[in-house]
């Protein structure tokens, strides 16, 4: 019983983290009706701007202090996702206005192929350290209750902590300011938008901002895990299933979401894997999501296409 | 001037629904049969034929298999590499495990055994719609990598993981060469394409056309929408399934599961949305570009005589590749098809301006 | 909105006074919906509706916007299931139609914002019609061989005439996102036709057309109706029309029924006038 909360307690952590890069195509997708597939690629590169830039700027500025150079370098990458922003909304999306929604899939696929291989030009290729101070040992609770005690891992604690603040930050931000009203307007229909005056420019290099200020955030927790490398983009191919399953315009069903998958992958893989060989991570995840969508189309908590003939 | 129809007046409904109505066209399309079958054989390097022919035909097969099921029916899909597995594999162990299996009907064989799998996969396809459709079928994809990986029985129990094919036997003659390689394709790839081209300008092809253009209103006017998706599911996987084999067999001889992971669905899926969705010619277009692309660009710091080391030439390409797709939706959004098209259509009134 | 305000032409008198009277042309009820109730969440659409439609009659739905026309026609065509009530056709009792076989019974219908398939040809979008009867396998139509090849000329020969009948025929190979809406609605009718329904549903066939278009329109339901014998259920807001080519109408207010009768009988009613026609002041 004990084992089974660990694994339970593990998969909410990881759970936490999918939603938190769900969280950033559920705010781009809302906003500018694009499902953003270079959300990977986006995490990729502010993980590598992070880890670079905690790097550099010691060398450069001549200092010692590891919590300066760490606050600096997020600073730094935050600003280079709003530079990304910018330029994927000047490029790219203000030509691309109401094109059609595979049209719009296609171009960001071609944007991640950028954004990755630009990432790896100007920060390099190799493997990369990020070190937030995250407490990496584990610790153990619940030691009068079950045998042992539960081994939970604080640095997922932390990161799950973190991730949390910052998706209730956002889910606020989107439900109670008027930026975000606009914000969810330009999801509904550009063209609409843009004729009651949105400033549909502005608004999209705001939402792309707080996607990459997520990915950040994400890529910044994963990358203290995992180290940053190539692979981390791979992160975003998890958080599909999150987003489908809990529904593409929902914040609050990428959270649960998230959670679901998290957990529902652990289990599986410790109960189900030695019937079939092990590695189901890879797919479980997705064939949940579909069983899912069998029954609820649109995901948990998507909004219901009603065509009207 | 050169190139209008005027004075092309077809006298019955047959002539109509040729399948080149205008005389230039079919004048075209023969010499392009005569340069693919006659010229190319004659005059290309055996490199070419392996580098730069072989996989554009496949590939061109491929993409018209995926074009009639995001093109022509509006159901996008990411597995297709799953579906290209399943034909490679399906192939694969029919030819390894019955003796004298002949090479075509071991790749049909494969088409067919993708065809199950694709219907299979396309029932959710009855409930599930658009982007949620699109996610839901990297299901398809994530678990063939897994099956293909774990169970052994589909590898034959090969313990690296990866397959290999005998010589391609037919009826006792051997492909061996490029050459015969390459006119095995080709002919597979022309007899495929006639096909594909006479569904989709017939009633299923405009079963097809109504599904993606407006479901609601097929339904209405008595198509069934079951029966739509679900063959428009039949007949994409069987043609994805043969190219799958074709790739596995003809141009890598030996591979292991990677070699159809979601990189080969995503690359599919670029093929024909550069291509041109809705066009059997616009796939050819698509798989050209992303054959080429990437060659021409390896070639371009070596003419331009920059000395970049090949991890820095290999960013720098995917970049440019990147980028081009991100130009090319903005600047044509329905392929080069329809620039095709355009240009015909300014080629009727050419050199007059009006 | 009143009839005599519309700048038509001096009409002859409705058709029933030229024609031979109607009761010769107009046969039994054949198609009949009983009680039909329809909501969207809270939003009653529909409230306990009846009413009938013999064979061969025009008979007009009319109504103020939002009244639930074509909700209705959607019940009829198995889009929308109504909560309760039950639709009757040429005898069989259905609680909830299924569009296909609503369509293979004979029903077919145009559309209010037209539903035509943009990225096909005028053709192609009229041939579409045609599918419902046309037997060929997959294979047979992947190699075009002897019987599919048949079947295809013999349809695209139907579908040439339905093109002639609506003057078409210069956009035939148009794709029909290309065409000004006039000819979009003229389509929308051809693919209708091409079922060979029984009973057609035409859903504000003249909806933004001036006045030379509305009557072209007309003929072309008119010469249907006559030369088919196709029942037409048409829904209009065009007063003047209404009048003048229905046999009878039903009026429909807030998802109720509020009238039901002939063009006259509707046109003094007190409760139609108020909520709908207007008064002259």
């Amino acid at each position: 019983m004990g084992f089974f909360l660990e694994t339970v307690f593990g998969g909410l952590m990881a759970g936490m983290l999918y939603a938190l890069v769900a969280l950033g195509f559920v705010l781009i997708f809302k906003a500018s009706g694009v499902f953003n597939f270079a959300q990977g690629a986006m995490v990729l590169f502010a993980a590598l701007a992070m880890a670079r830039f905690a790097e550099w700027f010691p060398r450069w500025l001549g200092f010692d202090s590891a919590v300066l150079a760490n606050l600096l370098a997020f600073v730094a990458a935050a600003l280079c996702m709003v530079v990304v922003a910018w330029l994927v909304e000047r490029l790219a999306l203000r030509r691309l206005v109401n094109q059609e929604g595979i049209t719009l899939l296609m171009a960001t696929l071609g944007i991640a192929n950028v954004l990755d291989s630009a990432g790896q030009l100007l920060f390099g290729s190799a493997t990369y350290k990020i070190d937030i101070g995250m407490p990496k040992d584990p610790m153990i609770v619940l030691d009068k209750v079950f045998d042992g005690g539960l081994l939970l891992s604080k640095e997922d604690m932390f990161a799950a902590v973190l991730a949390a603040a910052l998706v209730t930050t956002l889910t606020l931000f989107f439900q109670k300011t008027a930026t975000g009203r606009a914000l969810r307007a330009v999801a509904d229909d550009h063209q609409a938008a843009q004729s009651i005056g949105i400033p549909l420019a502005r608004i999209w290099v705001i939402v792309w901002s707080i996607g990459g200020f997520v990915a950040l955030v994400a890529g910044v927790i994963w990358g203290s895990k995992l180290g940053v490398q190539y692979s981390i983009s791979l992160v975003a191919l998890k958080a599909f299933p999150v987003v489908i399953l809990g529904g593409l315009t929902s914040v609050p069903g990428a959270i649960l979401g998230g959670l679901i998958i998290g957990v529902g992958e652990k289990v599986s893989e410790i109960y189900l894997g030695p019937y079939l060989g092990g590695g189901i991570e890879n797919w479980f995840a997705y064939v949940l999501a579909l069983a899912v969508l069998l029954v609820r189309p649109q995901g948990l908590f998507g909004d219901r296409i009603i065509d009207r003939v | 001037m050169f190139y209008r129809e005027n004075g092309q007046f077809k006298t019955s409904y047959r002539a109509d629904l040729a399948l080149f109505p205008v005389a230039q066209d079919r004048w075209a399309m023969l010499a392009l049969a005569a340069v693919a079958f006659v010229a190319v054989p004659l005059l290309a390097s055996d490199y070419s034929f392996r580098a730069i022919f072989i996989p554009f035909l496949i590939l061109s097969l491929a993409a018209i298999g995926l074009n009639i099921l995001v093109g022509y029916c509006g159901q996008i899909s990411l597995g297709t590499g799953a579906f290209m597995a399943v034909g490679a594999y399906a192939a694969y162990n029919l030819q390894v495990r019955i003796d004298g299996m002949p090479l075509l009907l071991a790749l049909i064989g494969g088409g067919l055994c993708a065809m199950v799998f694709g219907v299979l996969f396309g029932i959710p396809s009855l409930r599930i719609r658009g982007l949620y459709l699109a996610v839901a079928t990297l299901a398809a994809q994530f678990f063939v990598d897994w099956f293909t990986n774990r169970v052994k029985w589909v590898t034959n129990d090969s313990s690296s993981g990866s397959v290999s094919v005998r010589a391609l036997q037919m009826f006792g003659f051997e492909f061996s060469t490029p050459t015969q390689k390459y006119l095995l394709v080709l002919t597979l790839v022309v007899i495929f394409g006639l096909l594909a081209r006479n569904l989709v300008r017939g009633a299923i092809g405009r079963e097809w056309m109504a599904m993606r253009d407006m479901d609601v209103a097929a339904a209405v006017i008595g198509i069934r929408p079951v029966y739509a998706k679900l063959t428009a599911f039949a007949v994409s996987s069987f043609i994805v399934g043969v190219a799958g084999a074709l790739w596995g067999f003809v141009h890598l001889g030996a591979w292991e599961p990677s070699a159809f992971g979601i990189d080969k669905s995503l690359q599919l899926l670029f093929m024909i949305i550069i291509g041109g969705l809705g066009s059997i010619a616009g796939s050819f277009f698509g798989a050209a570009f992303v054959v080429l692309l990437p060659l021409f660009l390896n070639y371009v710091p070596h003419w331009l005589g920059l000395a970049i080391s090949t991890a820095t030439a290999s960013h720098l390409e995917h970049m440019i590749f990147g980028a081009l797709i991100v130009f090319f939706l903005i600047v044509e959004p329905h392929g080069l098809a329809r620039l095709w098209a355009t240009g015909r259509q300014k080629l009727r009134l050419w050199p007059f301006p009006h | 909105m009143n009839a005599r305000a519309m700048d038509l032409p001096p009409q002859a008198a409705p058709q029933g006074d030229d024609a031979p009277p109607p009761a010769r042309r107009i046969g039994e009820s054949i198609l009949e919906v009983k009680n039909i109730s329809l909501a969207f969440g809270g939003v009653k659409a529909l409230s306990d509706i009846s009413f009938d439609v013999r064979e061969h009659e025009v008979r007009a739905i009319i109504g103020p916007n939002g009244a639930g026309k074509s909700s209705m026609l959607n019940c009829i065509n198995g889009v929308y299931t109504p909560q309760q009530g039950s639709i009757t056709f040429r005898g069989q009792t259905f609680r909830h139609m299924n569009s296909r076989q609503v369509a293979e019974m004979g029903v077919a219908r145009t559309f209010q914002n037209l539903a035509l398939f943009k990225g096909m040809s005028v053709l192609d979008n009229i041939m579409s019609g045609r599918n419902l009867k046309m037997k060929s396998g997959l294979l047979a139509q992947a190699l075009r061989w002897g019987p599919a090849e048949r079947e295809e000329l013999a349809h695209r020969e139907f579908v040439e005439r339905i093109i002639d009948f609506l003057e078409i025929q210069a956009w035939r190979k148009t794709p029909v996102g290309r065409l000004p809406y006039g000819l979009q609605k003229r389509v929308d009718l051809g693919r209708a036709l091409a079922m060979e329904p029984q009973v057609l549903l035409l859903d504000e066939p003249m909806a933004g057309m001036n006045v030379e278009e509305k009557q072209d329109m007309c003929r072309f339901v008119l010469d249907v109706n006559d030369e088919f014998g196709t029942t037409i259920v048409l829904i209009e807001h065009d007063m003047g029309v209404v009048m003048d080519i229905s046999d009878r109408v039903v009026v429909l207010d807030y998802g109720r029924k509020i009238g039901d009768g002939t063009p006259d009988e509707v046109r003094a009613d007190p409760e139609v006038i108020r909520a709908y026609l207007g008064t002259t002041h």
